[in-house]
């Protein structure tokens, strides 16, 4: 008989993958004002393969937790995780002025804060996405399993179990690369595993009344500190657009003068 | 439509291993790029493929039978002049850059004439000889002036993305190109004016106003090629009509020029103006039958900063109308779209993509309800409380809601992709009608009983029916009503004409909704209006062009 598995799931609250982000008027970070967020699509992927692990029943879930930290708006998310299949989850609040002041939490913070859940919860299995799309730190996962000592899979495009192990397959340069690692352990997701289901009607009214704790970094004694300062951000240089000519006497003189012919 | 709406973002630098969700309905023309027999009769022209060009410009138009083979009882009326060498010689003079005169008459040009003598959907072709660009009102006066007096029949030309083959010539008409005449003339951002010319094609018309927080009141599958002045000239509907209304409100004023070269300058920027004859309007879904339109003034309105989609399964027809009622009664001012899809037109779509279906279980109907407001807590409040309702009621059997801008644009493909899709066997009938809502959807049962029990319809190659489906902008009683089908066949022609005009003549709908007329619906105008209104709308076209000149052949 395999262990139960209680997963925890943490998502992040991003700037919609579709919306072309803007730097602000002061260069010092990415325009957030009154531009649609969505869930990280990487941890779209996660959540869909734990509610998959569920479904397929061996070996067992008993619990899939989600877990977002940062502004109110957070819970957004967490309601989308949880219409997705998520049974509960808790929000870590960090009000909007905190964030204003001391920044976003950096990825050592939120790998603390989520081994302090980790222990609480009695979490046998992290699955976060590999990496979320604004700051595309890739770390988070990584550190989790530091501070843990547990196994890690970054970048899964299979997950298969096998009595109490774990076999990830992960895509790397010219081929897949198969790990096998026993629970506890930490799972990164990638691209490729999964197509995440949309939030159905029914079980967005069910979302409603599953439980949501709000939460602060406090209650889980976390040092928050930040220890990167984001000096400027700036936009790629603009693409120099290409000159239409009128016609073929006009072609052949503009390559003249750049002396193409 | 548009499944166009793809931005590249910071998310394509992870997209080493690109799920394919993420990529769209952009899958799509691809897949049907390879297939093109007969599919483009069915698309919208120009879609953007994945790589960056566009796919539904015909590659091989080397078999497009001419209109004039095609329709042998139009003869070429002997009354217009045919082309000379002074007449070449004057336009080229005219319109001065080599560029703006494609000359088929002195050299052989039918390479370059191609374009211009046939029509996207490869069923229309005509003989021109010559192709104009003016590139201004004042040009586009002295050809007219000039055709007009010489009795050199012409057609006015925009993006060339119609329905119905009223942008291509029949015979040796000459064809006045717009697409030079593309600058976007001016824009007030208090009032949200915009004055264009008519060439200004209409995604540009719309990235323009996406910069100024405004946007363009129309919006349509062949944004990327359209032209404005073809839109206002066709009248056409599309996607935002429920929202933003026709044409026929938002054309503040139109530059125009009649076929003895008067300008008519009525660019007004009023939105109010009791003064006299509204004569613009005659223009708006004139099809260029008395007049070329050279510049437009149009009224649009804030561009919405939040948008929701979803997506309903249902169970019939009566609980689609239900659903349509209390989508306006709950939603009211921030409902933009309620687009309806039938089963068979959603499973055609899932045969043809292969794409993950939005829903679990087969729903009889599917609708497609679009929100756009200025609040996006206000508008999600609103849509919970209607969604659950519609739920509760059991109006909807199941339904999903888009969490994120992909998943609108996914469930968007599953409307805009089916024309596509459709072509994917061989050839489309098409039929875009307006019918009383009540009614709207027994036409598709009625044709598909029809067909059906004639034997024409089945999965293999002896049947030339794949399916007939019907979707449609429900919220403005228009049913596109299509029969996919592996060749063009005369028995199903004979099955479906004049039985589809005879039905909805019986209920005092529309044989043609928001295609126009053009060569195609031309000879059924009267199943749709009467002779006293035919009568009428004579009279102008003679007291505009007493010559004919104007796009001759088509429209009444």
């Amino acid at each position: 008989m395999s262990t139960a598995l209680k997963i925890l799931v943490p998502v992040k609250r991003v700037i919609d993958y579709a919306v072309k982000p803007r730097v602000n008027s002061a260069r010092t970070a990415i325009e957030t004002a009154g531009v649609k967020h969505s869930m990280n699509p990487f941890d779209e992927l996660s959540i869909e393969a734990a509610v998959r692990m569920r479904e397929r029943g061996t070996p067992a879930v008993t619990d899939i937790l989600a877990l977002s930290a940062g502004p109110p708006k957070c819970v957004d998310v967490l309601r989308t995780a949880m219409a997705m299949g998520a049974d509960r989850s808790i929000h870590v609040e960090i009000s909007d002025a905190e964030v204003k002041e001391k920044g976003e939490l950096e990825p050592l913070g939120v790998a603390k804060l989520l081994k302090s859940v980790v222990e609480k919860e009695e979490r046998n299995l992290v699955i976060l996405g590999k990496q979320s799309i604004d700051d595309d730190s890739n770390q988070t996962g990584q550190m989790l399993a530091g501070l843990l000592g547990w196994g890690q899979a970054t970048q899964a495009s299979k997950i298969e179990f096998e009595g109490d192990n774990v076999s990830v397959t992960r895509e790397v340069d010219g081929g897949v690369e198969t790990l096998r690692c026993p629970l506890p352990m930490v799972i990164t997701t990638d691209l490729r595993l999964n197509e995440p289901r949309y939030a159905s009607l029914p079980n967005i009214m069910k979302a409603k009344k599953k439980k949501l704790e709000k939460m602060t970094l406090q209650d889980f004694g976390v040092d928050d500190g930040r220890r990167l300062k984001t000096l400027k951000v700036e936009e790629p240089p603009a693409r120099q657009g290409g000159g239409k000519v009128e016609d073929v006497d006009g072609m052949i003189k503009k390559l003249k003068e750049l002396g193409a012919i | 439509m548009p499944p166009l709406r793809l931005n590249p973002t910071l998310f394509n630098r992870c997209r080493a291993s690109s799920r394919p969700r993420l990529l769209r309905p952009a899958l799509l023309p691809r897949f049907l790029a390879a297939q093109a027999r007969w599919s483009s009769a069915t698309t919208e022209p120009n879609q953007p493929d994945p790589d960056g060009g566009t796919q539904g410009a015909p590659s091989s138009q080397k078999h497009i039978k001419y209109t004039s083979e095609s329709y042998p009882e139009i003869k070429r009326d002997s009354k217009f002049g045919g082309l000379s060498e002074k007449h070449v010689q004057y336009f080229k003079e005219l319109l001065g850059t080599e560029s703006a005169v494609i000359d088929g008459f002195s050299q052989d040009a039918t390479d370059d004439l191609e374009p211009f003598n046939s029509d996207w959907m490869r069923k229309y072709k005509g003989h021109t000889k010559l192709v104009v660009k003016p590139g201004s009102t004042e040009e586009v006066s002295k050809v007219l002036k000039y055709c007009n007096y010489n009795m050199l029949a012409v057609v006015p030309q925009g993006g060339n993305s119609g329905l119905v083959g009223g942008s291509v010539p029949v015979f040796d008409e000459i064809v006045v190109n717009m697409s030079r005449m593309n600058k976007i003339r001016d824009f007030d951002e208090v009032s949200g004016t915009l004055v264009v010319d008519a060439g200004c094609i209409l995604e540009v018309a719309d990235h323009f106003l996406a910069e100024k927080n405004h946007i363009f009141p129309l919006d349509l599958g062949a944004k990327g090629s359209c032209q404005i002045g073809g839109n206002v000239a066709t009248n056409a509907g599309g996607l935002r009509l429920l929202r933003y209304g026709s044409l026929h409100g938002n054309v503040l004023g139109i530059e125009a020029v009649l076929p003895d070269g008067t300008v008519m300058d009525d660019l007004s920027r009023l939105r109010k103006n009791n003064t006299g004859y509204d004569i613009k309007q005659l223009f708006i879904g004139g099809e260029g039958t008395i007049g070329i339109i050279t510049g437009v003034s149009i009224q649009c309105p804030q561009r919405s900063k939040a948008s929701n989609v979803a997506f309903f399964g249902l169970e019939s027809f009566g609980k689609v109308q239900q659903a349509f009622c209390a989508a306006k009664g709950q939603l009211s001012e921030i409902l933009s779209a309620f687009e309806l899809m039938d089963g068979p037109s959603q499973d055609l779509v899932h045969r043809v993509t292969d794409k993950k279906r939005p829903l679990e279980g087969q729903h009889p109907f599917y609708c497609l309800i679009e929100t756009s407001g200025s609040n996006p807590d206000h508008d999600s409040e609103k849509l919970e409380s209607f969604l659950e309702n519609v739920m509760g009621e059991e109006i909807v059997s199941d339904g999903v809601l888009a969490q994120d801008e992909t998943q609108i644009q996914s469930l968007w493909s599953w409307r805009e992709g089916i024309p596509e899709c459709l072509g994917h066997w061989g050839g489309v009938y098409k039929y875009d009608l307006s019918i009383p809502l009540p009614e709207l959807y027994k036409l598709v049962e009625d044709t598909r009983e029809r067909l059906t029990s004639a034997g024409l319809v089945g999965d293999d190659e002896t049947h030339p029916v794949v399916g007939v489906v019907g979707y449609g902008h429900m919220g403005d009683s228009n049913l596109h009503l299509n029969i996919a089908t592996r060749r063009f066949d005369k028995e199903v022609e004979n099955k479906l004409e004049p039985f589809v005009y005879e039905w909805i003549a019986k209920r005092n709908g529309s044989i043609s909704a928001e295609h126009g007329l053009g060569l195609a619906k031309k000879a059924f105008i009267g199943y749709s209006r009467s002779e006293t209104m035919i009568r009428l709308m004579k009279q102008i076209k003679e007291l505009y062009d007493p010559n004919g000149i104007m796009n001759p052949y088509k429209y009444i």
